[in-house]
């Protein structure tokens, strides 16, 4: 079979240095080929110059689209293929979409742009796609504004936009980056439906675990070359490039407790050293702070008793109750809406609960004036999914430090135990790299020496190879600082890999609990079991 | 461009600033000296602007009128900021009673046009440099105090007041620390947007007759001036009139270059 979409000697650049180079690759009718790196790889400047989109100097010696050389085409040419016959699902679905008009109309653009139907014909013709691309109800959703629909739905109608001409190749950028685990799952079924019946995939994603499943062919991308291609099974059975092995050693699902997801040894600098002392005033409950891990099972620093939190008519959190001892970690695991950040928010006594309490090293946390909590807030630290937005813009990064050291001396050595060099103290936060900055607020939140970590989606808006380092990051504090952890996240691969207990959370009640192990090995509810199968793993 | 514009308008700045604090510097003789031989001339090298209907130089009496006309822009700005910042920081801190009590106020205000409400406030305190002063800065004070009010609830609603709070820090430390300097970060730059739109404000009441009145020199009252020899000696009017605008337009230069540079870094 010849190939529908052939690339050689692709090499792109912007002005100075080649963004991209040397990358080749041909895509078969029904194949599906994967790009896989990280951020800044050249992966989607790769996908974009196959549409014409990309800007800069576009030089390749072979760039052909079935008949069609890409390099060569006019703009109207490449209008014509755009929509028609190279279907586009962009990175950012939650954007991508026309916040000022229904999903209807968008979906039926490329239907109004290279099709010949009528506008009845064009309307039965959406609610048809919305129906393949499993959106419930589609008649009602395709009257409705992109705001009024969730993530999945969202990122569904881009794709129902996408395949609405059934084009012969779909480009998928990072499709599912940023859903859930059930949602991701829908749409890598859907995709896979629509290669079985016959269009070519060009996927593009950060997270081997994702590609894995549907494509057939693997290239891995590292600073706008590709370092390793071949079949999907070869590559990740026997990795002949050193950066093939990292991404897959960074996949946490199905990797032990404590196991090193990267091969970076600890941070040279003993992190006990740097930030505060132990608190001198130990609970009456606990003995004075002891690291010996063997013992650390004896303290419960942290617990709830029937939590409830309710907003309106919604119960956001309903009878949770939890236990978490001395060195640690409680996973909380579920879905968007399911309250794990609102259960963070009462843990961290932001919110007050309408029922039930939080124990804090054995005394009263949240049911005490806040007055009374302030000078016992430094035991409880958190970390947040963007850890950006949790830095004043203002401040420098050794400023936000020697804030919450009390003083800068400690500064460049507290950047060293987290794996940051002290030149970046000078910087503001946001021209620091994702991975950094959550580095960043780690550092922040350990300064004060606490006792527990509240850690809310920590590493879901990083690249799998950086939410390694960091997942590590976290481990080796744990273990040197004796620190708690309440671990929330919806992927359960990184909420197995970190936990030693676990909660299953939905809709505001825990459907399921227990140690790890017994959890995920043998789950009894059936929406821990679904979760289970919907995880992406490594063949 | 955009750096040279700013730069533009820097320069303007300084121009005026040394106008307006040492007037003598630019132009030495006095602004008031009259000489009712040389009225009307045309502008020349005597006269760089020329002379009015006694025969002063308007380019004496507009540099020595900048310190006035800036006077008057920047305290009814700081006036305008001053009140703006407490109802701000009153509808954005406060309890949603507050809130709703104090937007409705200012909605009530918003309702006339500022300089309506100017007037207003003459009418009731009687014309002068001070009553109009004043009444610029109230005119203008709903218009920040809305916008300090939105971006009061931005940042506090920040996921960074939260992790201060987390780390222990209080009210105070929060709305010192954090709060206060995040939104004067955004009024430096309506500050200087603003002084140039008082000047012109103060300008129109003074050529109302309202504020500064004949014989001293400010860009207003000298336009008043001027308004009845406006077909014949156009220069009268042209240079205070010229004065007033690029005044204006360099602080909103310089507002919009400190725009630009709080996006990029």
């Amino acid at each position: 079979m010849t190939a529908l979409v052939s690339v050689r000697d692709l090499a792109v650049d912007f002005g100075a240095a080649p963004v991209v180079s040397d990358v080749s690759f041909d895509i078969e009718p029904g194949q599906c080929v994967a790009i896989v790196g990280e951020s800044g790889s050249g992966k989607s400047v790769t996908a974009r110059a196959l549409l014409g989109l990309t800007g800069g100097t576009v030089t390749a010696s072979q760039l052909r689209f079935d008949t069609i050389n890409i390099a060569d085409a006019s703009p109207r040419q490449l209008q014509r293929l755009r929509g028609r016959d190279i279907g586009f699902i962009s990175q950012g679905a939650l954007v991508a979409l026309d916040p000022l008009r229904p999903v209807a109309r968008e979906i039926a653009d490329p239907l109004r742009l290279h099709g010949s139907l009528t506008a009845a014909e064009r309307q039965a013709r959406v609610l048809e796609l919305l129906t393949q691309v499993g959106v419930p109800n589609p008649a009602l959703r395709a009257s409705q504004r992109p705001d009024e629909l969730s993530g999945g739905l969202r990122q569904r109608a881009v794709i129902a936009s996408a395949i609405a001409m059934q084009p012969r190749l779909l480009i998928a950028d990072e499709p599912t980056t940023a859903l859930d685990t059930t949602v991701q799952a829908g749409i890598l079924d859907l995709l896979e439906r629509l290669r079985a019946e016959g269009a070519a995939i060009l996927l593009i994603s950060h997270d081997l675990a994702v590609v894995s499943r549907l494509a057939s062919h693997l290239l891995v991308m590292s600073g706008g070359r590709v370092v390793e291609s071949g079949p999907t099974e070869e590559v990740l059975t026997d990795p002949q490039h050193p950066y093939t092995a990292s991404l897959i050693a960074a996949v946490p699902i199905g990797r032990a407790r404590f196991e090193r997801l990267t091969n970076r040894p600890a941070a040279a600098v003993p992190v006990e050293s740097v930030v505060m002392k132990p608190h001198s005033v130990e609970p009456a409950s606990t003995e004075p702070a002891s690291f010996d891990p063997a013992s650390f099972d004896q303290y419960e620093v942290l617990s709830a008793d029937g939590l409830c939190k309710r907003y309106g008519s919604l119960l956001a959190v309903d009878d949770v109750s939890f236990s978490l001892h001395r060195g640690r970690t409680l996973g909380i695991v579920g879905e968007s809406g399911s309250g794990k950040t609102t259960l963070a928010r009462l843990v961290l006594a932001l919110e007050r609960p309408d029922s039930g309490d939080v124990t804090l090293l054995g005394e009263p946390w949240t049911g005490v004036p806040e007055s009374a909590r302030r000078a016992r807030r430094p035991r409880i630290g958190a970390i947040y999914q963007d850890a950006l937005s949790s830095f004043d813009p203002r401040w420098s990064v050794r400023r936000i430090l020697a804030d919450a050291l009390g003083g800068s001396a400690a500064v460049p050595a507290l950047l060293e135990s987290v794996g940051l060099t002290p030149e970046l103290a000078a910087r503001r936060p946001r021209y620091l790299s994702g991975g950094q900055q959550q580095r960043v607020a780690i550092a922040r939140a350990i300064a004060p020496r606490p006792d527990i970590l509240v850690c809310d989606e920590p590493v879901s808006s990083l690249d799998v190879s950086v939410q390694a380092q960091v997942l590590d990051l976290l481990d080796d504090l744990q273990r040197s600082l004796g620190l708690s952890y309440l671990f929330i996240s919806h992927d359960l691969g990184v909420v197995r890999h970190m936990s030693d207990d676990v909660l299953v959370m939905r809709d505001g009640r825990v459907v399921e609990s227990g140690p790890t192990g017994a959890v995920f090995g043998a789950p009894q509810h059936d929406y821990t079991k679904g979760l289970i199968a919907a995880t992406p793993r490594l063949p | 461009m955009k750096r040279l514009l700013a730069w533009i308008g820097v320069t303007a700045l300084i121009f005026l600033l040394i106008a307006a604090l040492a007037p003598g510097l630019l132009a030495p003789a006095d602004p008031l000296a009259i000489n009712p031989t040389q009225s009307f001339r045309a502008p020349s090298f005597d006269h760089l602007f020329g002379t009015d209907e006694s025969g002063r130089d308007i380019y004496t009496r507009v540099i020595h009128g900048t310190g006035a006309s800036l006077l008057i822009g920047v305290s009814a700005t700081a006036i305008g900021i001053g009140l703006a910042l407490v109802f701000g920081l009153l509808a954005g801190l406060g309890p949603r009673w507050l809130d709703f009590g104090t937007t409705r106020f200012l909605e009530v205000l918003f309702a006339f046009p500022g300089l309506l409400l100017a007037l207003l406030f003459i009418v009731v305190y009687g014309p002068g440099v001070i009553t109009s002063t004043i009444a610029v800065g109230l005119a203008t004070a709903p218009g920040y105090a809305r916008i300090i009010r939105s971006r009061v609830l931005v940042v506090r609603r920040a996921p960074y007041l939260e992790a201060a709070a987390v780390l222990g820090r209080g009210w105070w430390f929060r709305l010192w620390r954090h709060l206060l300097p995040n939104v004067a970060g955004s009024l430096f730059v309506l500050v200087t947007l603003g002084i140039g739109q008082s000047i012109v404000w103060a300008s129109s009441l003074s050529y109302l007759g309202l504020g500064a009145v004949p014989p001293a020199a400010e860009w207003g009252a000298m336009l008043s001036a001027g308004r009845t020899y406006l077909a014949s000696f156009w220069w009268m009017t042209f240079f205070p009139g010229l004065f007033i605008m690029i005044s204006a337009v360099a602080s909103t230069l310089v507002g919009r270059g400190l725009q630009e540079r709080n996006r990029d870094s």
